[in-house]
């Protein structure tokens, strides 16, 4: 269940979502069928409710992941086992596989950024240890006992080296580093349990309670909070609950435009399955691609759309939640209500420590008519701040607006493929652009605030006017629509280019904080030379990249994202030098008035935090439901508390 | 024996390492270069300093509108306003007023013509003036990376010009500095300095909000924007007798603030250390110390001081300490997010931790310029030949200024004694620089008192003869920092009670505003000051206990002497408070009173030798003391500020620092320190009291 969630990306710009504007039409035809077949579906359901449990077993597996993730997922990097950079042997950097936009293209210019930026070299290696060496994984400690009732229940289950060390991590850089070193794992998963549906969920809790078994949830795996880790004190047998099979959307619901789903579905195959009925949920975290919804809501997930769609928070009417003492929901799903505290936001941000979401009710919207992509270039990142922090004032924000800082901007720029015709188009748009517009603008200052539109066509372009007007009057240029595009690209590439960094001695990740307005530039240049200043005390060889965008806005402040990497190459133990430099920046962040995190979680990484940042009281209130709601601590991944 | 008590074991002391960095830098003439090359050239040289990494361009006068236009000016204003009734834009016209007497308007060209007039003067005044260049490049370094804060001591007016000369030579950014208004009393000088990067601030302005916010606004643009250093004095004036003056906190407050607001990264504060041979304003100090009135600045005055240009003063030494950085000082002490729940724009009084912080820092930063002040073999033998002010020969003057130079060197003293030149030659050199304070006459060295012409009353007198102890006692101040911390353990130790750390903690509080002693180290610097004795073998510490050893005498007792007046002073004022004070004396008929009690002592019993007690300095210091101890009250009546004085307590204190009189009593009556001691020992024997420090 802990999953969701961003900072390392991927999504479907590249692939189903990038629509080009003149589709539309086809795009509604294409709705109306949809819509049509969604009723039969409707129809069909209401047909089966007396009969869930078979209907659990007869549906299951349509979805992308499969239990066995290993077969089409990279075990020790991001997302797929076809999809990654390479340097070539002209030592040309290319994305391999068919999946993304920049699949099978040559990127020319992306090898002298990388070594000019970390002063790494293609001839240097630091090649990842080649498959998993069993003998490094600890032997499953099973619980008999439960093993025997749960053979009885016929839920799928494992206990292959595999698939437990699959389970036993996310997306941290120690994580994933330890396992390109074939590092020993202290503790993994004794087993993973596959769930076909919320009742499975049900029976799976009862045998965990019953046996004392300690649950820990999965869904996307992408987390980067070490929220999967498995604390290495816990005596009990673990198991890994996988959710990725409970992928089905139950119902749609077009009269109050709700959607009832069931949380292990991944935010791509969400998406894809709403298209069909002529819908979406509009909720686009950067890792929706692997993410999953249970995720979400466990770590309080923010999409880059939220600006139109809302937050998760805003999105869900209605959870299902097996804990050990039992299902909690509400009994409507009346929009609002005043009913003592939402216990919603017990649920929202639990990071599985309370139960397993299993069945999510969550708005969706209308495929959206027209959508566009665009760009405004700014002389320097105050001027753009100061440009996000009017549109947000005049709460004019289009569907996502995000302002890169310089270091990414020139990042995007080395990210320029070979061939495309879009990329062409742009590169010599680029060119002109320069000569014509950015004329008096530093290269080694300016930003780039990319923007995507959503809406009905007219809306749209007036929209896109009252943003640009704004823009100019903080010496914003607006910068074409394919340049917008490519921001969001960056950020779905970024995750598979961090595998590329670590074959060559660089180690690199990314945190978030949200942050008053009033306060985003000075966060953003302490935060940075903080982390500067630290490698340097730390022994970093080489300067550091450090940067950051303001990747959301709202009202009272803004969600500030930063990327940091650097050379390795001299140090004993690099990992440890990078977690030493992410905690002072974390310090330095929370003294800069911003957040523990905005949409990450707190995990076990951040834990230390949680009293500065919610008062000891606070603790106490979080404390005092866990010991309700799981005495026994069945759920004992002891994330948060 | 009686064994001494302390609250902490001081076993672990003689092996812990030294406190005090004594790797200097050394020093280079930078008068050199300007006997040897055109004054002219140098003057319109090309000035191409290296500026703040993160600065903003920006000209003096788009900093008054930054200024004018901020959010936190804006708020203010609006308060004033509301408060007042009248118009935002009349209290903005204000404002703007306000900034426009304050601010600077530094200006190459004016720079130039001091770098050109200076280098004349100083070629005349001064022998050398000597600068660490290893500092300057610290600070070239420490300009690029962060917001830097010049904070230099302060002596003489002529600080801040030699800053900025300084700087202009080294092709460093310019500082704006803090002056005080008074200089603007001198039109045409005033705007001189003001060209030259000076800016100006009201004495005082206790409640005026707006004041302060321009003026806190002003400054604390200067250092976000990194428009250029910003100096100003920590001892807030100069500083009249040559100890280090308690912090003023204010300004040090507000270049910390932009730090903990986030507003900058870091900001490195850098201590200055500027050390004359002679100073200029030497006996125009004791006169002021005296109660003549300090002389309005003027231009015309300015001119008169011209006659000062024929004279020889010295060397300067200009020592450029390591910038702290505020952010590594203030690791750990001050959390920075509380400052998170609060509009950074709404001026705030600074939170308890934030101000020790600030107290702390301050303190520690004029000890910084303590160290690294550059003593001259003077400054020894005006401390011995106040411990004989009867005079004392030039060959036990000599031998003594030898011994206290070991004694000094092996403290850490930043002593500047001419490489192979014998020690005669030395002291000659000395008495010969400092004439009008000594002379020789017939192998005696003596104190030069002024001989008014005519018939002198025994006031006059007595006058006289203050201005020129005074004068001297300028100079033994500048080594007391040196000396502080052991003499009051010797004194401590001297003292009747067996409490030896009480004692010394007794003095220590009752001292703190005369010497710079940072709040909360009386501890620390008890040990300092027990390990500093151990090192030179004036005394043992076997298990608790503290004992003089045979050859500590001299040592001791020269520190005693050295404290001596300032045991007196405070008990003067004591009795004073006790026997002569009347009800409803208030706060500004103090000073006169204490001085004329003083004066009647002296003058009709003449059994009273102190004549630092005439000086307001240590006037205000033990009446601040008394204040600080709960012995003496101050009561607003009316307008008037009246003392109520605990004549118990005044009573008591009295009698802790008597039982050093019985001491410094003897004392008058021998011819050598090293002496004094002996006798002492052989009077408490005598009573019949044996005391734990002699075995």
């Amino acid at each position: 269940m802990l999953t969701s969630d961003s900072c390392l990306s991927l999504h479907k710009h590249g692939s189903s979502m990038a629509s080009d504007s003149n589709s539309s039409e086809s795009q509604r035809i294409a709705q109306q069928r949809l819509r049509i077949i969604a009723g039969h579906l409707q129809k069909h359901k209401d047909d089966d409710s007396g009969t869930i449990a078979t209907e659990c077993k007869a549906e299951a597996n349509k979805g992308t992941v499969p239990r066995k993730r290993q077969e089409i997922m990279k075990w020790n990097g991001w997302g797929y086992s076809d999809s990654k950079f390479l340097f070539n042997k002209k030592g040309q950097a290319e994305f391999t596989g068919k999946r993304y936009r920049l699949s099978g293209m040559v990127l020319p210019s992306l090898q002298d950024w990388f070594e000019n930026t970390f002063g790494a070299s293609v001839n240097h290696k630091s090649p990842a240890t080649p498959a998993l060496n069993a003998s490094a994984v600890p032997p499953a400690s099973l619980n008999e006992a439960f093993v025997e009732d749960l053979k009885a229940t016929g839920i799928p289950f494992s206990h292959e080296a595999e698939d437990r060390v699959f389970r036993a991590h996310g997306h941290c850089l120690h994580e994933i580093f330890a396992l390109r070193e074939g590092k020993k794992f202290e503790r993994v998963p004794d087993m993973v349990v596959w769930p076909n549906c919320h009742s499975d969920v049900v029976k799976i809790v009862e045998l965990a309670c019953k046996h004392n078994v300690c649950l820990i949830p999965y869904g996307g795996g992408t987390s980067v909070t070490s929220a999967l880790e498995c604390p290495p004190e816990e005596t009990r047998c673990i198991v890994s609950l996988d959710t990725s099979q409970m992928n089905r959307i139950l119902w749609i619901d077009e009269k109050n435009l709700v959607a009832h789903v069931e949380a292990g579905i991944i935010g791509q195959d969400l998406e894809r399955l709403l298209n069909e009925s002529g819908y979406c949920t509009g909720h686009e975290p950067d890792s929706m691609e692997f993410s999953s919804l249970g995720g979400w809501v466990a770590t309080r997930a923010s999409g880059m759309k939220k600006n139109v769609y809302g937050n998760i928070e805003d999105l869900v009417i209605h959870i299902k939640v097996v804990t050990p003492r039992g299902v909690i929901e509400k009994s409507c799903q009346g929009p609002r209500m005043s009913t003592g505290p939402d216990i919603h936001h017990f649920i929202l941000g639990s990071e599985g420590t309370l139960g397993v979401v299993t069945e999510v009710t969550m708005k969706i919207r209308p495929i959206p008519e027209y959508q566009k992509y665009g760009s405004v270039v700014f002389p320097n990142f105050e001027a753009g701040v100061a440009c996000l922090r009017e549109v947000a004032k005049q709460r004019c924000a289009p569907a996502s607006i995000r302002l890169m800082d310089n270091e990414q901007f020139q990042f995007g720029h080395a990210l320029k493929p070979q061939v495309s015709s879009i990329f062409t188009n742009f590169v010599e748009g680029l060119k002109k652009f320069y000569i014509t517009k950015f004329k008096g603008f530093d290269p080694h200052q300016l930003v780039v605030a990319t923007l995507l539109f959503e809406g009905d066509r007219e809306r749209v372009l007036q929209h896109e006017k009252q943003v640009y007007d704004i823009a100019a009057t903080f010496g914003g240029l607006a910068a074409g629509e394919d340049n917008g595009q490519r921001g969001y690209i960056l950020t779905f590439v970024i995750a598979y280019l961090r595998d590329l960094g670590m074959d060559y001695y660089v180690v690199a990740e990314s945190f978030e904080t949200s942050v008053p307005w009033d306060r985003v530039l000075d966060l953003c240049r302490n935060v940075k030379e903080r982390i500067n200043r630290e490698c340097k005390e730390r022994g970093v060889q080489f300067q550091p990249l450090t940067s950051c965008r303001v990747t959301q806005t709202y009202d009272a402040g803004a969600c500030v994202y930063f990327y940091f990497a650097f050379n390795y190459r001299g140090l004993a133990d690099p990992v440890h030098t990078y977690e030493r430099v992410e905690h002072a920046a974390r310090e330095e962040i929370l003294a800069n008035g911003g957040s523990l995190s905005h949409h990450h979680g707190v995990g076990k990484l951040r834990k230390e935090w949680m009293k500065e940042s919610i008062s000891s009281l606070g603790v106490g209130m979080l404390q005092s439901v866990k010991d309700y709601v799981d005495p026994d601590n069945i759920f004992g991944n002891r994330n948060l508390l | 024996s009686v064994s001494s008590s302390f609250p902490f074991s001081l076993l672990s002391i003689s092996s812990r390492k030294q406190r005090k960095n004594t790797i200097r830098d050394g020093f280079e003439d930078i008068l050199e270069e300007r006997r040897n090359s055109s004054d002219l050239k140098y003057a319109l040289r090309c000035y191409a300093p290296v500026l703040y990494k993160g600065v903003t361009p920006c000209k003096a006068n788009m900093l008054k509108n930054i200024v004018l236009q901020s959010d936190q000016l804006r708020y203010v204003i609006n308060q004033v306003s509301q408060e007042s009734g009248e118009a935002p834009d009349i209290i903005q016209e204000e404002a703007s007023v306000i900034l426009e007497e304050m601010a600077h308007r530094l200006q190459i060209s004016t720079v130039r013509f001091f770098a050109f007039a200076l280098s004349k003067a100083f070629k005349t005044l001064f022998q050398h003036v000597c600068v660490n260049e290893e500092g300057i490049q610290r600070l070239q370094q420490a300009i690029q990376e962060h917001p830097v804060v010049l904070l230099p001591s302060h002596r003489s007016y002529m600080d801040f010009l030699l800053m900025s000369y300084i700087l202009y030579t080294y092709d460093l950014a310019l500082p704006v500095i803090a002056a005080g208004m008074d200089f603007m009393g001198m039109k045409f000088v005033g705007e001189m300095l003001r060209m030259s990067g000076a800016f100006f601030i009201r004495r005082s302005f206790g409640g005026d909000k707006l004041y302060w916010a321009v003026f806190s606004e002003y400054v604390k643009t200067m250092l976000r924007n990194g428009f250029a250093p910003i100096e100003f004095f920590l001892e807030g004036t100069r500083s009249r007798t040559c100890k280090s003056l308690t912090p003023k906190l204010g300004l040090l407050n507000i270049v910390i603030e932009p730090f903990f607001k986030g507003e900058v990264f870091d900001v490195n504060l850098v201590p200055i250390s500027i050390s004359y041979e002679r100073i200029l304003e030497e006996s125009l100090y004791a006169r002021e110390l005296l109660g003549v009135p300090k002389p309005k600045e003027s231009t015309s005055g300015l001119l008169k001081a011209r006659r000062i240009l024929s004279e020889d003063y010295g060397s300067i030494h200009v020592y450029f300490g390591q910038p702290v950085s505020v952010r590594s000082l203030a690791q750990g002490k001050v959390n920075r997010s509380t400052y998170n729940l609060f509009p950074r724009h709404i001026p705030r009084k600074p939170m308890e931790e934030t101000q020790s912080f600030v107290n702390d820092t301050a303190y520690r930063i004029v000890r910084l310029q303590e160290d690294n002040m550059v003593l001259k073999p003077w400054v020894l033998m005006a401390s011995l030949l106040l411990q004989n002010l009867e005079g004392m020969e030039l060959s036990v003057l000599t031998e003594q200024t030898v011994w206290l130079r070991g004694l000094a060197l092996s403290y850490a003293a930043f002593l500047d004694w001419p490489d192979h030149a014998p020690t005669a030659k030395v002291v000659s050199s000395s008495l010969a620089l400092h004439r009008g304070l000594a002379c020789v006459s017939g192998g005696r060295v003596s104190l030069v008192v002024g001989e008014p012409l005519g018939p002198v009353t025994p006031e006059e007198a007595l006058f006289n003869r203050a201005v020129s102890v005074l004068s001297c006692a300028s100079y033994r101040n500048q080594v007391l920092h040196v000396f502080l911390r052991p003499a009051m353990l010797a004194v401590a130790m001297l003292h009747l009670s067996d409490e030896v750390y009480n004692c010394f903690s007794f003095l220590w509080d009752m001292f703190s505003n005369d010497f710079i002693l940072c709040p909360g180290d009386t501890v620390q610097d008890f040990e300092e000051a027990c390990y500093l004795l151990v090192k030179t073998g004036a005394v043992q510490m076997p298990q608790q206990d503290i004992v003089m050893t045979d050859i500590g005498q001299p040592t001791l007792s020269f520190f005693n002497g050295l404290l001596e007046p300032f045991l007196q002073g405070y008990q003067v004022v004591c009795r004073y408070l006790c026997e002569e004070a009347s009800e409803g004396l208030t706060e500004k008929q103090y000073i006169p009173a204490v001085r004329s009690f003083h004066s009647v002592l002296c003058v009709f019993t003449g059994n009273l030798r102190c004549y630092e007690v005439l000086s307001s300095d240590m006037q205000k210091n033990a009446l601040a003391a008394l204040l600080r101890m709960d012995a003496v009250r101050k009561v607003k009546v009316a307008d008037q500020v009246t003392l109520i004085v605990n004549k118990m307590a005044v009573n008591s204190i009295d009698d802790i620092l008597g039982k050093n009189r019985m001491i410094s009593h003897i004392n008058q009556t021998q011819i050598s320190p090293s002496l004094s001691l002996v006798a002492v020992a052989e009077d408490l024997c005598r009573d019949g009291l044996t005391p734990s420090y002699i075995r």
